[in-house]
């Protein structure tokens, strides 16, 4: 078996470090900051559309042209903002985060992580070593 | 049409059986000499479950959609669409936007931090032992309901498009098919069986479009006439909400109940979560759902026009009178359409739809046995090189015995495929879904509350089921002569998924245990970055 044994060489301390990074903070907080509010809203939207299917039949029965009624509209309308939806996460992990979570895998790779935490005491790091 | 019924009424079955079993075999001969080619690359377990990781976003798209679209998404949709109009429309609808769920909360941060099933990142910062197993039976479960759904389907499709008939001939027919899939499993892994799906998928999209095109043709490419068609031969009904559950305060509450699972199930499916360790990075599984996601709705834009065009030119009491039923709208319309050829040709793409799935899902949970229960849990990691993918073949072998058997069983049920598969979901969305989120979400979240969570939605989901008018009580019941129903919803969905996060939430608030901190940075880190993500396997 040919399992890459990269991923067993980073120490706890090293993946601690990586987290309490502010450049991780960043990256998580526009991670949530998109994703959570728009899971909320799509999900709002089309449980939406179930409740008026369900409990305002009348209103999505309105007839708009032809035999397409509001309904029938609505629901198309889940087509297309799952579309967008689709898109607009795909451009904003792309500018928002891609550049970020690439930067600190390349820096992790290189072990940059692995002594910050000393930073503030150089010779403490020095004799432990 | 007239035609039609004679021939149904005589023979009960459409087309020319030599064409639809030649059509069908030329699919199985080309996808087994891709498969054995493609098992000349199987040397590891990531080979054997994962393809390598090697598959493109592209190809891995096209799969999911191979996976994704199944016998439900194909006949089950169409058939609600032609017989009840407008609410089976929120099948499509939910089937879709529950991709967004698994695109934005899911998809790369399972793939960067998971070797091969569901349960790796499940478990990652519990206890193994009891996370994994818990998580190996919900993978199970789920891939059982929705194996018996497939099968379900295959069985009407035999008996309406082969010309057999009689109950030993079609298990016959169930024995072939499932033995196949074996193969396909046993041969290819994961590589063949992703091959299957995107040959599956191309011909689903293509099929689905002529007939979509042949449709719209027929009333001028305007959706108003078609619609317009469809109240012809039905009633006003089926262009507006409610023909199906809009009876009762009950029904309505079941409508909800559905549309809950339907939109919460997909992030939650094993075989699904599978297909995203199939590719070399997390910016790989993204670009693979964006390509399922388009394939998927546009598919499901098509099935619109299928199911309102069955219901206009074939007509809701055929379709429910023919063998297989509900289901029989798609056939049926493509007979109407194009006759025997046509018809060959997409009975030839149910089949293989059918078969791409089942693959898919019996790779999952063999996968799931083999690699959480056989070598983490029992061999505590220490299997022999290969033991594990020996173990995953035998155990492939089993299920494929089981979802025959399952398959035999479900033969005469006659339930709208679609509406199975909607409880596949809804055991998914209960059992599996939060406790994913909560372990990528949650830095609190606990043992205690991942078990709680799993075990108790499941068994709320699996137990509601079982006491609700799908199993006993009612005329469409599959036991209808006995009734032990006292749950009124035919989907759980409404009580056992808000149950299964209540009880995540709970578990852990009363839990003592301490939060595996650096196990919590870990997967973090490994999530959102992507570093030490397994890697694309070089030959």
């Amino acid at each position: 078996m040919s399992e890459p044994t990269e991923r067993r060489l980073l120490t706890p301390d090293e993946y601690e470090e990586a987290q309490a990074s502010p450049e991780f903070m960043e990256l998580k907080r526009r991670f949530r900051a998109f994703a959570f509010p728009m899971t909320v809203a799509f999900l709002a939207w089309y449980l939406a559309y179930v409740l008026l299917s369900t409990y305002a039949s009348d209103f999505m029965s309105t007839t708009v042209f032809g035999n397409v009624n509001v309904g029938l509209l609505l629901g198309l309308a889940q087509f297309v903002t799952t579309f967008v939806i689709t898109h607009v996460y795909v451009a904003h992990a792309n500018k928002r985060t891609d550049p970020i979570a690439d930067e600190m895998r390349d820096r992790l790779e290189h072990h940059e992580y692995a002594h910050r935490h000393h930073a503030g005491g150089e010779s403490e790091g020095a004799t432990r070593a | 049409m007239r035609e039609l019924s004679a021939a149904a009424a005589t023979t009960e079955t459409i087309g020319n059986p030599t064409i639809n079993i030649s059509i069908f075999g030329a699919f199985v001969l080309v996808t087994l000499a891709i498969t054995f080619r493609a098992s000349r690359n199987n040397k590891s377990a990531a080979d054997y479950y994962a393809a390598g990781r090697t598959i493109t976003g592209q190809q891995n798209g096209l799969a999911i959609a191979g996976d994704y679209l199944s016998a439900a998404s194909f006949l089950g949709i169409a058939g609600a669409i032609a017989v009840y109009g407008y609410d089976g429309f929120l099948y499509s609808i939910g089937f879709l936007v529950a991709w967004l769920v698994a695109l934005l909360l899911v998809a790369e941060l399972m793939r960067n931090t998971a070797r091969f099933t569901m349960a790796d990142v499940l478990a990652f910062r519990m206890r193994q032992g009891p996370v994994r197993t818990a998580a190996a039976i919900s993978t199970l479960a789920v891939s059982l309901f929705y194996l018996l759904a497939q099968m379900s389907g295959a069985g009407g499709l035999v008996t309406l498009l082969l010309g057999v008939s009689g109950e030993a001939a079609q298990a016959v027919v169930v024995t072939i098919v499932g033995a196949l899939m074996i193969f396909y499993v046993l041969v290819g892994g994961m590589r063949g069986t992703t091959w299957v799906q995107i040959i599956k998928a191309s011909l689903l999209i293509v099929g689905a479009f002529v007939m979509t095109v042949w449709v719209l043709g027929k009333y001028g490419f305007n959706l108003s006439s078609l619609i317009g068609g469809a109240i012809e031969s039905g009633s006003q009904a089926v262009a507006e909400p409610g023909a199906q559950y809009g009876l009762t305060g009950t029904t309505k509450l079941d409508f909800v109940s559905l549309g809950l699972a339907l939109v919460l199930g997909t992030a939650g499916l094993p075989h699904v979560l599978m297909r995203f360790y199939t590719v070399p990075t997390a910016k790989d599984a993204r670009r693979s759902v964006v390509w399922a996601i388009w394939l998927i709705g546009i598919f499901y834009l098509f099935s619109l026009v299928i199911g309102y065009g069955a219901g206009a030119l074939v007509g809701a009491e055929e379709i429910l009178a023919a063998p297989g039923a509900v289901n029989a709208a798609a056939p049926l319309l493509a007979f109407e359409l194009g006759g025997t050829v046509l018809l060959g040709i997409i009975a030839g793409v149910a089949f293989a739809t059918i078969l791409a799935v089942v693959a898919g899902l019996t790779i999952t949970a063999s996968a799931s046995f083999a690699h959480d229960v056989y070598a983490s849990v029992i061999k505590k990691g220490n299997v022999p090189p290969n033991g594990e993918v020996k173990v995953a073949r035998i155990t492939a072998v089993v299920i494929g015995a089981i979802s025959i058997g399952l398959g035999i069983l479900a033969l005469q049920a006659g339930l709208n495929i679609a509406f199975l598969v909607a409880l596949a979901f809804a055991v998914a969305a209960s059992a599996n879904l939060p406790t994913i989120l909560y372990t990528l979400f949650w830095r609190r979240f606990t043992t205690q509350g991942a078990l709680w969570s799993i075990y108790g939605g499941l068994i709320i989901c699996v137990g509601l089921i079982l006491f609700s008018p799908v199993v006993s009580g009612g005329e469409k019941s599959m036991f209808p002569d006995v009734d032990f129903a006292w749950f009124p919803l035919n989907n759980p969905g409404l009580v056992s998924i808000p149950a299964s996060f209540l009880l995540g939430w709970l578990g852990t608030m009363l839990s003592k245990e301490r939060v595996d901190e650096a196990k919590w940075a870990e997967l973090e880190v490994r999530a959102f970055t992507g570093i030490g993500a397994e890697k694309a396997v070089h030959h």
